[in-house]
Order: C-alpha cells, then sequence, then structure tokens
C-alpha cells in the first residue's frame, strides 16, 4: 500500500464519518462540527490530487468564513436540540433505504462507467501540482467575465443581507 | 538505524519538530515573565522579583499554579466541545510556526542536510492565513460550551472581532506579495536582500510603511490584545470566553494567545522587516560576530549583578544564569554553529522588537470600546489596506501602461 | 508509487452527494438542511478537482473557485433569511414554516 493510497483512505473515510456525524448529531452545533470535519478532509484531499490553491481556498472560504457564518447564526439563535415531529412510519421505514440506495447507485456507475474506466489506470495523471500563476493566468484571461460578474453578485449578496437583517427603525 | 537510513527526511522533521516545540514552549512561558517585567517597568515598579533572581522563575510557578487548581467543568455545558476549544486554539496557533523559516542555512541531521524550517510549503503564506482563519473557532465554541452569559457575549464579540480584522489582515499583505510575486516563504525574504546606496537594506517596510501599520495594527486586533482586547478585559465582561475556565485548560487558552502574538510577529517579520537578513552590508564580516559578543556582554552585566546586588538563593540562581549566557556565547564562537547562528540571531532580534512593540501598546493605550473597534476595523483599517493594495498595483503597472503607449 | 485512481474520488464524492441528499430530506432544522446543501456542493466541488486532475486541464479548479464564492455569496443572504424567519416564527423547526401568510 503506497503513501497515497494510505492518505486517501484515511481523509476519505473523515470525510464520511464527518458527513454522517452531521446527519446523527442531536444539536445543530455538533452538525455544524462535523461539516467543517467534512471540509478540512476535503481540503486535504484536494492537496493530494494537486491542486493546493485550491485547498487553501477551500480552508480559507469556506471552513474559516461560511462555517463561521454558520457558527454564529447557530448561536445567535440558540439553537438547540432539534424537536421530533410525528412522521409516517412509510417515511421512516421506506425513505432511508431508498436514500442509500440512491447512493449506491451513482457510485457504482460513476465507478463502472466509461469515463471512470478511462482514466482508472492513471496513466495520464501525473502528480504535479498546479501552480498557482497557471491558475491565475486561467482565471483572468478566459474566465474574466465570469470573474467580473461573481464579484458583482457579491456585491448584491451583500446588500441583500443588509436589507434583511436591518431592523424597521 | 536503518530506519534513520532510509527514512532521512522523515527524521528530520521529527527531530526538527521537537526542537521547535522545545524552543516554542520556552518562549511562550517567558513571553508572560517579559510582559510583566516590561509593563511593570513602564508604571514605574519591578514587576516579579522575588520568585527567583529577577522572577526568572515565576513562569515555572504560574505552571505549577495552573497544574494543581482545581479543574471545574460547568454542570450543564456542552462537555465535548468544552474540552475541544482549548485543544484547538492551541493547536492551530502552534501549527503555523511550522512552516516558517529562521534562517538560510543548512543543518546536518543525522547526515541529513535540511534548512531552518519544519515544512517549505510553495504557498506557504496561503497555508498560514488559512490555519489562523481557523483560529476563531476555538474562541466561538469556548464562549457557546460554557453555557454562561459572559461567555456567550464574549465570545461572539470575539469572534466577530477576529473575523472583521482578518480582512484588513489579510489585505495588508497583498502588497507585499504584489511586488514579491511569490507565496514561498523563503524567497519572500531572499527577494529582500540588496541594500540601497550600500547601506539601506532593502527591507519591504520602506516601500510598504502603510501596510506595515495597517498589518501590525490588524495583527493586535486579531490576537485579542489590548487595545482591542475588550472581549476579554476583566472589568467589561468578568473574563470574556474564559470566563468558566479553570486551570490547564486557561493556561492552555494564555499559551494560545501568546503563541499567536509570536507567529503574528515572525511573518511580519518576514515580510517586512527581512526575515533573517542582517541590516548591517555584508561586507562588514567582522558583524558576524555579534551574537557573540551580545551575550558575552550580557554574561557581564549578569555576573557584575550577581556580584553587587543578590544575596543568597537569588544570587546562586544568576550565578547559574551568568554560566549559561556565557556559555551560549562561547558555543557561538565554535566554526560549525557561527553560520548557523546568523540567520536565527536577527530573526530573534526582529521577532523580539516587534513583541516589545506589543507590550509597550499594551501598557500605554486605553482600551477601545466595541462599537470603536467595530467601526475603526470596517471603516478605517479597511479602505486604508484596499488603498494600500490600489497604489501598489498602479505602480508596478503604471511602467508597463506606459510603455504601451 | 502508483497513483490513486480517479474513480476513488467520484465514488467519494457521489457517496458524500448522497449522504447531503439524506441530511436534507430527514432533518428539521433548517440551519442543519442548510449545512446539507453545502455538503452537496462540498461533494460536487470535489468532483470537479478530480475531473481536473483526470483531464489534466485547469478549468475544473476554476469552476471549483466559482462554486466556492457563489455558496460563500448564497450562504451570507440564504442566513440572513433565516434569521428572520426564526425570529418571525420563533421556531427553527422547518415544518413550522408551512404557510405564506403568518
Amino acid at each position: 500500500m503506497s503513501l497515497l493510497f494510505v492518505l486517501f483512505f484515511v481523509f476519505a473515510s473523515i470525510a464520511v464519518i464527518g458527513a454522517i456525524l452531521l446527519i446523527v448529531a442531536r444539536e445543530p452545533i455538533h452538525s455544524a462540527l462535523s461539516l467543517i470535519m467534512v471540509m478540512v478532509a476535503l481540503a486535504a484531499l484536494y492537496l493530494l490530487l494537486g491542486a493546493p490553491f485550491i485547498a487553501a481556498v477551500q480552508i480559507i472560504v469556506y471552513a474559516g468564513a461560511i462555517m463561521v457564518l454558520f457558527v454564529f447564526v447557530i448561536m445567535l439563535l440558540n439553537a438547540g436540540v432539534e424537536e421530533r415531529t410525528n412522521w409516517s412510519k412509510i417515511a421512516k421505514f421506506a425513505g432511508l433505504p431508498i436514500g442509500v440506495f440512491l447512493l449506491f447507485e451513482l457510485a457504482h456507475w460513476l465507478a463502472r462507467s466509461a469515463i471512470g474506466k478511462s482514466i482508472a489506470n492513471g496513466s495520464e495523471a501525473t502528480n504535479a501540482a498546479v501552480s498557482t500563476r497557471a491558475l491565475s493566468e486561467m482565471l483572468f484571461r478566459k474566465y474574466l467575465f465570469p470573474f467580473e460578474a461573481t464579484s458583482i453578485l457579491i456585491l448584491i449578496a451583500i446588500l441583500g443581507a443588509l436589507v434583511l437583517a436591518k431592523r424597521d427603525e | 538505524m536503518e530506519f534513520i537510513a532510509q527514512h532521512p527526511v522523515l527524521v528530520a522533521s521529527l527531530v526538527k519538530i521537537v526542537i521547535l516545540l522545545v524552543i516554542l514552549m520556552t518562549i511562550l512561558a517567558y513571553l508572560s515573565w517579559f510582559e510583566r517585567k516590561i509593563i511593570a517597568h513602564i508604571q514605574s515598579r519591578w514587576g516579579p522579583y522575588y520568585v527567583g533572581a529577577h522572577g526568572l522563575l515565576q513562569p515555572l510557578a504560574d505552571g505549577i499554579k495552573f497544574l494543581f487548581k482545581e479543574d471545574l467543568t460547568p454542570p450543564a455545558s456542552d462537555k465535548l466541545l468544552y474540552i475541544l476549544a482549548p485543544f484547538l486554539a492551541l493547536t492551530l496557533a502552534m501549527t503555523t510556526l511550522a512552516l516558517i523559516p529562521f534562517g538560510p542555512a543548512t543543518v546536518s541531521i543525522f547526515g541529513h542536510e535540511t534548512h531552518l524550517v519544519v515544512a517549505n510549503v510553495d504557498i506557504g503564506l496561503l497555508f498560514l492565513f488559512a490555519i489562523t482563519s481557523l483560529g476563531v473557532y476555538g474562541v466561538a465554541l469556548a464562549g457557546w460550551s460554557s453555557n454562561s452569559k459572559y461567555s456567550l457575549l464574549g465570545g461572539l464579540r470575539s469572534s466577530a472581532q477576529m473575523i472583521s480584522y482578518e480582512v484588513s489582515l489579510t489585505l495588508s499583505v497583498v502588497g507585499v506579495l504584489l511586488l514579491a510575486g511569490t507565496f514561498n516563504f523563503n524567497e519572500l525574504v531572499t527577494s529582500q536582500q540588496g541594500y540601497y546606496f550600500h547601506f539601506i537594506p532593502r527591507w519591504r517596510i520602506g516601500p510598504q510603511f502603510v501596510g506595515f501599520l495597517c498589518y501590525f495594527t490588524a495583527a493586535i486586533a486579531e490576537t485579542n490584545r489590548a487595545p482591542f482586547d475588550l472581549p476579554e478585559g476583566e472589568q467589561e465582561l468578568v473574563g470574556g470566553f474564559h470566563t468558566e475556565y479553570s486551570s490547564f485548560k486557561f493556561a492552555m487558552f494564555f499559551m494560545a494567545e501568546y503563541a499567536n502574538m509570536v507567529t503574528v510577529s515572525c511573518l511580519a517579520t518576514i515580510l517586512f522587516l527581512g526575515g533573517w537578513l542582517s541590516p548591517f552590508p555584508e561586507r562588514w564580516t567582522f558583524m558576524q560576530y555579534l551574537p557573540v559578543v551580545s551575550l558575552l556582554a550580557l554574561a557581564v552585566y549578569l555576573a557584575y549583578d550577581t556580584a553587587v546586588n543578590m544575596r543568597g538563593l537569588a544570587r546562586f540562581q544568576l550565578a547559574v544564569v551568568t554560566v549559561l549566557a556565557g556559555g551560549l556565547g562561547l558555543l557561538c564562537l565554535l566554526p560549525a554553529v557561527m553560520p548557523v547562528i546568523q540567520g536565527p540571531f536577527w530573526f530573534t532580534f526582529k521577532m523580539g522588537l516587534l513583541l516589545f512593540f506589543y507590550v509597550w501598546t499594551r501598557s500605554t493605550l486605553p482600551r477601545l470600546r466595541y462599537d470603536q473597534l467595530m467601526s475603526f476595523g470596517w471603516k478605517l483599517l479597511l479602505p486604508v489596506s484596499l488603498m494600500n493594495l490600489a497604489v501598489t498595483a498602479l505602480w508596478i503597472v503604471y511602467p508597463l501602461l506606459v510603455k504601451r503607449g | 508509487m502508483s497513483v490513486v485512481p480517479i474513480s476513488y474520488y467520484l465514488v467519494l464524492s457521489a457517496i458524500l452527494f448522497g449522504l447531503g441528499v439524506i441530511a436534507f430530506v430527514f432533518k428539521h432544522n433548517i440551519i442543519t438542511i442548510y449545512m446539507a446543501i453545502e455538503l452537496m456542493l462540498n461533494a460536487v466541488n470535489l468532483a470537479f478537482v478530480a475531473f481536473a486532475r483526470a483531464y489534466n486541464q485547469l478549468d475544473g479548479l476554476v469552476f471549483v473557485f466559482f462554486v466556492i464564492v457563489v455558496a460563500a455569496a448564497e450562504s451570507a443572504v440564504g442566513l440572513a433569511i433565516i434569521l428572520t424567519i426564526a425570529q418571525n416564527r420563533q421556531s427553527l423547526n422547518v415544518e413550522r414554516v408551512n404557510q405564506l401568510k403568518f
């Protein structure tokens, strides 16, 4: 077992355990913490896939800003233990197996698909890391218009959040 | 022994990690002594003096006190988060120091030549910001899990302050990145070599002075130190997010705060003050004896102090410290150690200067109120950082624009 | 050292996406449902990065960058909406938000 395989399985299992904890946790703050665990594990997987800049951006933006926002909202709203509602029994007994079946179906066909098989031998994929310079050249040349549009989108989001959070005085 | 031969990188990294941890723990402990002494002398008093000569054993006494205090846990608190928060804060604060290079020389550990850095990552600066942005969780979770009003308010305020000033911190550094063109710490330092007029060093603090001021102010706010320490000031919120913590967990929060200070000072040294570069020109090779001379001068002063001012047990302790300082000074005379010690000596000197500024600011300036703090961060510091970035970018691009027509 | 096949990353992405769907369907708290959305977005990001590595093109990484940025903007607005709803209905249970007019 080479080192890459071992690292992949360690981080993949951390991600899956985090996702399962998100479902199973009784308090929202524990779900938030498990989601942070998933995101950090995914950042490590991006490193293994040779994208260090994206890994750093994922931790800075996703785990370090968006999830902080989630944790703030949970603390401000004092979200406690989830209450149980009365659902129909059918939903509980048939819903969960169908959901798990969907999961395995997706995984099976992605693994057996032509795309999955053609790149599974790994001969085309080298393990060189992508340099930030190459990524930024692509971002500012080929995708310049989406970049500018995204900045306007962020401005709109700031305005929207301000308007929603403003109290009527 | 074959393990060491087969995995030289791993063993060398482990040795470096152990050395770094030991040095870091000592620095964290003695930083509290440093701070108390300087605040005391600014306030015309002596500070710790009796526990060991000149109070040098005070951190040890504090450590023993923290270890033996009763370890309370609030009954209705969230046990997992309550225990996790100080560990998270301390671990994240200490991890960032693995990325920082302390010198240019190569040392040979078990026959393997390594640089004086634990992990030389190509995008080191970006990872350092990633780890510091995760540091908000230690504070926020500590405030939430203590299940008390003061803690929750203090935790929320403190983490809101940290994320607000993090934006200005990152933006004030981008000017340096534009000028250097790389995220790698080693290259950031080596791009500051050379001298203007053959004797003024080409450090980034010259072109980026506004950036340095913004960075340092944002750093003081980010590490929750005075004058931005409202969330943890004792007169305001009883103790903020660490009200309900006692004994060793409280000590861990303290150590995490000092470790954050050390990290931010290291980063400022590398980015703005030229890292491990000496301020004196390269021709003055006699300057390589400066570490030796300074340590021996310290030993002479301590010997004078022992002989004249001390009595009894303190005299013996100070004599031990004198011998240690003299021994270290003579050790640096060895030809194997002399080139290696130059980089870390200047790095430590500049870092100590910045830490002195930290403590000086703490003891001089009054505390900012929370709304003043937030409006300062968003309405003054962020526009100034953005302006710095815009002017630096224009200054770089302008020759190209002129050339094109 | 042999390379981990890309299909492993795709299977992991599918598993995370499926778990996100399960969390979205079965949880009652608005904030937890929103976190399940973020989990699904992360799973898709992993698939993008895996394909970018497989075909040695950088377009996948630029897409990931945009997805992260748009998710940030969306979560800011979404959490503001959640705050407003929670203040109006005094409850975070998504079943209570079943009337257009309060």
